[in-house]
């Protein structure tokens, strides 16, 4: 069922939609007999370039100016080996490229929800492995994904990755992905202390927590990446999911999640240098932006406020096993026996009662202080989304202001009577018209892209709360259901003293 | 006891009632603080008496008094050398509002950077660490009178009877104490206590044992007593946090769901069930640590009365060796013989009572201090359980 030659027609789709030119379109559309002869052989495309490309122009993939929506409603049976007709569809949504931009999003969204009842993967970054010794050591993770989503090749594929790796996919999507206002989940942190711990061999807790919590960011970070439905089917990860073998990535600094943030920050940079401020027509992308800005705040306070927990609730624990012990000794030192047996129990319970805080203490740390940092993390890729439409913004305004002058200099050349110069720059006019037109399309889609983005971001994080406080308030369930166990047992003991 | 607090528009004003649900044993005598009021620093405790003997003027009275009242009756008390065979009642200690005020401090400061909401439950913080340093501190200041009460010699104490009667201010009589007495046993250095009665040859099969035990027990329960105030302080801290995360969730809450409400209220639990551990147990090890030191304090008494018996006997041979106030050395040696089986006759009695009473405190405390556990726990999991509901059913 899943020959090569099918798996290259469904990435051939994909990347078909990256095309622009009509006439290419209609050409492939018109040559297709059945859907196994692929426009395009697979080898044609290139896998390092399947991000849309602004310098090439004679490159069949270059520049979208249309990102098809590729949570259309169309999306599922494109990617089904279904009959031909599945190509079909795609074809409207990209011909009619004015799409409205104030596209009301909630007929979209019930399509994704459509969508995503039927999304079916599921990714576990598990068996860290250390390799090699000393400053060179690293970690191995093993990636197992198990799917019945027709792009994967197999229904489970294992391979083992390195934390570079990871951040090599994240930097290779934030560059394809977010100048069009695609909200990228970011990569876990670097941590040097961490790693160098790990490195040097010292085998203490701190060292094996410090892995697993990494283990587990790593496995989050997968999981929001696929949840993405642009993302999902992009051939990078796809290729990190499957391949056995992946070309090391290179100078891993530029690519760790500061570096990013530093690329995001330019394009702040970009934005407060902006000569003409933004006029916001849309009040939506204002007020959006400042809930981003407050909900920013509010999380830092929060994530804040739960490290505190974790660090009191661990404080508890060891403060309650030294009790514990001071009970005892008070016990033995005790003369009246019942009064002694029964400090001794309390001595017992109090123990009991540490280890129960003390595994508390994790589930504050991993579910809620975790998944807070995490938030925080893609705020800031958010952040640096509406930055990017204004970038966006910038540069149709800085074409317009071009056009305007070749305008005024074909004007003056028109006097001067220099025809050949005149000829360039009626040249020019055109090619400018073309970066005005061309800017306004760019902005106008990033906008769609953001309120589309913003809006799925929205529901994921309501819905991702709402999943890890259900499972907090059921670790807190299960840890009083304990304490009433200890106590009610220690009760009678506490009766018997006579 | 239901205590309520009422806070006055002024914060540094607080008064907390009580109705007392116990009833006290001996109807002849009953002692018990049904108001404090809290100004700046001092506490001014209602102490209200009932009482069927003939010696009060009244049937039933109330007096307000201060904290260094009750540490001056202390005192008159410790210094009667009549009652040099019981083990006098520990002092209430200061009342402590340190941790109160700092917090308020901190509020007052903080308030410009603060929402409305994260206001609101900081000044709820505050309250609750008011009313529980008050709720610790009348305690205290109550089972010292009913001890007192309670001792067929101590309620017969004519400084007693004008600490619950005297409808004036008793600051007077305090400072012409200070300057009778001049907080003599104060000053002495309490470290030669231990010195002083482990060097004691023990003849009486009862003290050595007592001896042994009390001077461990005083070690291990002070120890004790640090770690489960560090316990609770742990404790309330993690209330704390509960207190901070629900007030912030509720903000970041996309929708105005009642359940991330609930996790203040798991707070609030969480906070009493820290409040009734100190309050059972911590304000118990507290209690003891200082009874214990009194027992020790009868010990110590006891021992140097030894010592004088013994330096009387070494006196009696001195002068029957040289033939000089031999009648005058036998005199000091027979009362000096008499005080000490005075002492040990009462401080046997005494220190057998003060097990008894002991083990009787540790019992009820322990008891009363598991139920409430069980009882917030079993809350917490219905408020938890409920949340999850709602949070489901979205």
């Amino acid at each position: 069922m899943r020959s090569t030659g099918s798996y290259a027609h469904q990435r051939c789709v994909a990347c078909a939609q990256n095309i622009s030119n009509q006439k290419l379109v209609q050409g492939i559309l018109d040559s297709i007999p059945s859907p196994e002869a692929a426009c395009l052989s697979a080898e044609d495309i290139s896998p390092s370039s399947n991000g849309p490309r602004d310098d090439d122009p004679d490159d069949l993939f270059a520049e979208a100016t249309e990102e098809v929506s590729l949570d259309s409603p169309e999306r599922q049976p494109i990617l089904s080996d279904g009959p031909s007709p599945a190509i079909t569809p795609v074809t409207p949504v990209m011909i009619s490229p004015r799409v409205d931009v104030f596209d009301r999003s909630p007929d979209q969204d019930e399509d994704e929800e459509e969508n995503r009842d039927t999304f079916d993967i599921q990714i576990s970054v598990s068996d860290p492995e250390k390799v090699g010794d000393g400053m060179n050591a690293y970690m191995v993770y093993k990636v197992t994904t198990k799917t019945s989503l027709s792009i994967f090749s197999r229904d489970e594929v294992c391979v083992k990755r390195r934390f570079s790796d990871f951040l090599g996919l994240y930097s290779k999507l934030a560059s394809k992905y977010m100048h069009m206002g695609y909200i990228v989940p970011p990569a876990p942190e670097k941590s040097i202390v961490g790693m160098t711990k790990v490195k040097v061999g010292k085998e203490d807790l701190s060292s094996v927590e410090f892995v697993e919590k990494r283990r587990s960011a790593l496995e989050r970070y997968l999981l929001r990446t696929v949840k993405h439905p642009a993302l999902l089917k992009d051939p990078d990860v796809l290729q990190f999911l499957e391949s056995s073998e992946l070309p090391r990535a290179v100078s891993t600094q530029a690519l760790s999640g500061a570096g990013i943030l530093r690329m995001v920050n330019k394009a702040a940079d970009a934005v407060n240098k902006m000569t003409i401020k933004m006029n916001e027509s849309d009040a939506w992308f204002e007020e959006k932006q400042q809930q981003f800005e407050n909900l920013d705040v509010q999380l830092r306070k929060l994530h804040a406020s739960v490290e505190s927990l974790v660090c009191h609730r661990k404080e508890l624990s060891v403060n309650t096993a030294s009790f514990a012990k001071s009970a005892a000794m008070l016990g033995n030192s005790e003369d009246h026996t019942a009064l002694s047996r029964a400090l001794s129990q309390l001595a017992e319970v109090e123990e009991k009662i540490d280890q129960l805080h003390q595994d508390q203490s994790y589930a504050d740390f991993y579910l809620i202080s975790e998944l807070l940092g995490d938030y925080v993390r893609l705020i800031t890729a958010v952040k640096g989304v509406f930055d990017q439409r204004m970038k966006a913004w910038a540069k149709w305004q800085d074409a317009q202001v071009m056009l305007q002058r070749k305008r005024e200099a074909e004007a003056k050349l028109q006097y001067a009577n220099k025809p050949d110069k005149l000829q360039q720059a009626t040249d020019e006019i055109r090619e400018w018209e073309g970066k005005v037109q061309q800017g306004e399309r760019d902005f106008e889609q990033i906008s769609k892209n953001i309120r589309r983005e913003v809006g799925r971001f929205e529901k994921d994080r309501v819905k991702d709360f709402r999943v890890v406080i259900i499972k907090y308030l059921e670790s807190l369930v299960h840890t009083q259901q304990q304490l009433i166990k200890y106590w009610e047992a220690f009760l009678p003991e506490a009766k018997a003293i006579a | 006891k239901i205590y309520e607090p009422e806070v006055h528009s002024d914060r540094r004003k607080w008064r907390m009632r009580s109705v007392s649900v116990d009833l006290n044993n001996d109807a002849s005598l009953v002692i018990d603080i049904p108001d404090a009021l809290c100004e700046r620093d001092k506490v001014k405790f209602t102490v209200h008496t009932k009482t069927t003997l003939s010696s009060f003027q009244k049937p039933e009275f109330s007096v307000p008094r201060q904290h260094e009242d009750f540490i001056w009756l202390h005192d008159t008390i410790v210094e009667t050398e009549e009652y040099a065979g019981f083990i006098i009642p520990p002092a209430p200690p200061k009342p402590d509002f340190e941790g109160p005020r700092e917090k308020m401090h901190k509020l007052g400061e903080g308030e410009s950077s603060m929402t409305k909401e994260e206001y609101a439950k900081m000044k709820q913080e505050l309250e609750a660490e008011y009313l529980a340093v008050f709720k610790k501190t009348v305690q205290v200041h109550e089972v010292f009178l009913q001890r007192l009460s309670s001792h067929p010699m101590f309620r017969k104490d004519r400084n007693f009877q004008i600490f619950l009667e005297y409808d004036q201010d008793l600051s007077v009589r305090r400072k012409n104490a200070k300057e009778m007495f001049g907080g003599f046993f104060k000053n002495m250095v309490k470290s030669a206590d231990e010195v002083l009665i482990s060097g004691v040859k023990e003849v009486d099969e009862f003290f050595e044992q007592e001896k042994n035990f009390l001077l461990d027990y005083s070690i291990k329960i002070k120890d004790a007593t640090a770690k489960a105030e560090k316990m609770t302080r742990s404790h309330k801290n993690v209330a704390d946090d509960y207190n901070h995360i629900s007030g912030a969730l509720n903000n970041t809450a996309a929708d105005n769901n009642t359940a991330f409400k609930n996790m203040c209220v798991l707070q609030k639990v969480e906070d009493r069930m820290a409040s009734d551990q100190e309050l059972k147990l911590t304000e118990l090890l507290r209690y003891y640590t200082r009874d214990i030191q009194a027992a020790k304090d009868l010990l110590y008494r006891r021992a140097r009365a030894l010592a004088d018996y013994e330096n009387s006997n070494k006196a009696l041979d001195k002068a029957r060796l040289k033939g000089k106030d031999v009648a005058q050395a036998e005199e000091n040696q027979k009362q000096c013989l008499q005080k000490f089986d005075k002492l040990s006759e009462s401080g046997k009695k005494e220190l057998t009572s003060f097990k008894a009473r002991r083990v009787v405190a540790f019992r009820k405390n322990l008891i009363e201090m598991t139920e409430l556990e069980i009882k917030h726990a079993k809350n917490s999991v219905s408020l938890l359980q409920g949340s999850i509901e709602i949070l489901k059913s979205n």
